[in-house]
């Protein structure tokens, strides 16, 4: 049974695994998807479909753990859109 | 003994040898770049001769390079530079050319390593657990990459890509019915593997119809009808177009080859996961598929076969009879893989994706078309034209000329094959559109990890581009002293 403090804090991890993209189109679009799909869900209230959802959102915390890590290993220059004081790691 | 020394150090002497052509190689890489470059900067040269020759009040005839760099008296922008520091910035630029190539999505990739580091097996052994783990994957794939066109999983054979896959269709059939059938349909603004194909055909006696297209891109199904006969095996048509993001009526195609009894063949290599296709509903008989037009790794593909009723065609490739006896090959387990998790991904992410897409192509559009003397090539309809693909002629500039003034922006004007040559694209010629237009026309690429921020940017340097490139040009001085330019005589041609 996943609560909701569990949910809030899948959420928080989530975005904060999110940010350790080092690409800047990967980055964007993780943190878009996690707010949207967060939203998307907000009412649910079927305690199957919950956890059903919370535990895909541990193995996507897990894939982005390990893509974040190849993405800061395999490392770009910084896009003409991206300031280059931020981002540090 | 001699001998033998002599043959040693010839060996190493080879060897020397070919580590520096090696070297040299790389020379001449980086040489023809220089070149190719140059060559651009020439036919910029020769756009402005050629202008300067037109206007009488062409004010200097400067050489290209202050041409290209020097802003004109009382601009205040010049071509490198917009209004910002930018030494604060990054220099990679914002990839807005999707439909040459998706970047690879790293749950893709994330799925693709477990190949690529255990899961090593050859998905044909039937003998071990390492094969049986790897064919249940691929299987797998083979369901994801069904599930999305709604076919079965049988149907699907894994081939090298979309161009693969357009040869196998398009001669395959054809030659598996040759000895009643002679004659096959495709159209004038298909991808250069099509057209090449079709022409093969020809070579081997087949007829072919290139059915023409409207202003907007659209066959007409009129033309269609007219065009079949007895002898017609397959038409071949396809559903997004490359180039101006056009869609093609692929139900009402599919409802007349299904009623005339011919095989009916879409390239769905920009159209699939993108916009909806039901095989079943449109009577689609044969489609092709490339994986890395859906955020997928390169080198592989597929092509949908119709079971019932069954299609027949010649494979090009022959041997273990893997992949139905279609196509012959060890499958690639990471790319197989890697593909099918693309193509899942694809249907689960149509809807989200299709909003964001969409949203960041209005905004582009409208920011770009607000240019005076713009113009949308494709269709208005939004049922007929994919978003993802937003192609604009810009009047009085040339293509080529804005894309090296773009350097931070990856842009094509056409399609990846056709851009490399100074040469006006066939499929913007097709539409009626007249070199000038031709020549003048971008393609923007807008996918799934595209951003606002990178939309923004671009309408920004575009806007700013277009006015510089155009005050620099006489032609559009002339037009904004409402001088008709068709009632010029252009001298010194
Ligand atoms: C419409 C169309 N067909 C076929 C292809 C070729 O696909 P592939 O690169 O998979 O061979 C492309 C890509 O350039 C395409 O846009």
């Amino acid at each position: 049974m996943a609560t909701s403090r569990q949910v809030l804090s899948l959420y928080k991890q989530l975005l904060e695994k999110a940010y350790k993209f080092d690409n800047y189109n990967f980055r964007e679009y993780a943190k878009r998807k996690i707010h949207d799909s967060f939203k998307e869900h907000k009412g649910l209230s079927g305690q199957e479909q919950i956890n059903s959802l919370y535990n895909s959102g541990i193995d996507s915390l897990a894939q982005l753990q390990r893509q974040t890590s190849i993405s800061q290993m395999y490392t770009f220059e910084k896009l003409v859109v991206e300031p280059l004081d931020k981002h540090h790691h | 003994m001699l001998t033998n020394q002599i043959r040693a150090l010839a060996r190493q002497a080879t060897r020397t040898d070919s580590r520096s052509i090696n070297v040299r190689s790389f020379t001449v890489t980086a040489g023809s770049r220089t070149r190719s470059v140059s060559s651009k900067t020439r036919s910029i040269r020769h756009l402005a001769t050629k202008s300067s020759t037109a206007s009488a009040k062409s004010a200097s005839s400067a050489s290209a390079d202050s041409i290209v760099t020097t802003p004109p008296t009382g601009s205040a922008i010049t071509l490198k530079s917009a209004t910002r520091d930018e030494s604060q910035f990054g220099t990679r630029p914002i990839y807005l050319d999707v439909q040459a190539t998706t970047p690879t999505d790293p749950r893709v990739l994330d799925k693709m390593l477990t190949f690529l580091t255990g899961m090593y097996g050859n998905p044909h052994s039937s003998t071990h657990a390492y094969g049986w783990e790897t064919d249940k994957e691929v299987e797998k794939a083979r369901e994801y990459v069904a599930a999305v066109i709604k076919a079965d999983p049988k149907e699907i054979i894994f081939t090298s890509g979309a161009t693969e896959t357009n040869n196998m269709a398009i001669k395959g059939v054809p030659r598996f019915y040759k000895k009643t059938k002679k004659h096959i349909i495709t159209t004038q603004t298909e991808h250069k593997c099509v057209l090449d194909s079709a022409r093969h055909m020809q070579d081997e006696g087949f007829d072919v119809t290139y059915l023409p297209v409207d202003e907007h891109g659209l066959i007409s199904l009129d033309d269609l009808k007219a065009a079949i006969r007895k002898d017609t095996i397959l038409v071949s048509v396809m559903a997004v177009n490359n180039e101006i993001g056009v869609v093609q009526p692929l139900k009402e195609i599919g409802k007349i080859c299904r009623e005339n009894k011919i095989f009916f063949h879409t390239d769905a290599a920009q159209a699939y996961g993108k916009i909806d296709i039901d095989v079943n509903d449109m009577n689609i008989d044969l489609l092709s598929i490339s994986s890395h037009k859906i955020y997928g790794p390169m080198g592989i593909g597929a092509c949908y076969v119709r079971r019932r009723p069954r299609v027949r065609l010649d494979p090009i490739i022959t041997g273990g009879g893997q992949e139905r006896g279609l196509r012959s090959g060890t499958l690639s387990p990471p790319l197989v893989a890697g593909f099918g998790e693309a193509a899942r991904l694809m249907k689960e992410e149509m809807d989200y994706d299709k909003a964001h897409i969409t949203r960041l192509s209005n905004k582009l559009k409208e920011g770009l078309l607000s240019i005076p003397a713009t113009q949308l090539n494709g269709s208005n309809n939004p049922e007929s034209q994919y978003p993802g693909c937003v192609n604009i002629s810009f009047a009085y500039i040339e293509g080529e000329s804005l894309l090296m003034a773009l350097k931070d922006i990856a842009l094509s004007s056409g399609s990846a094959c056709t851009s490399a040559s100074l040469e006006p694209s066939y499929v913007l010629h097709a539409l009626g559109a007249d070199d000038a237009l031709a020549h003048s026309s971008i393609r923007f690429g807008i996918g799934r990890f595209t951003t606002e921020e990178e939309v923004d940017y671009v309408i920004k340097a575009i806007n700013e581009r277009v006015e510089f490139l155009r005050k620099m040009s006489p032609l559009w001085e002339m037009v904004q002293e409402g001088i008709d330019l068709d009632s010029i005589e252009w001298s010194g041609h």
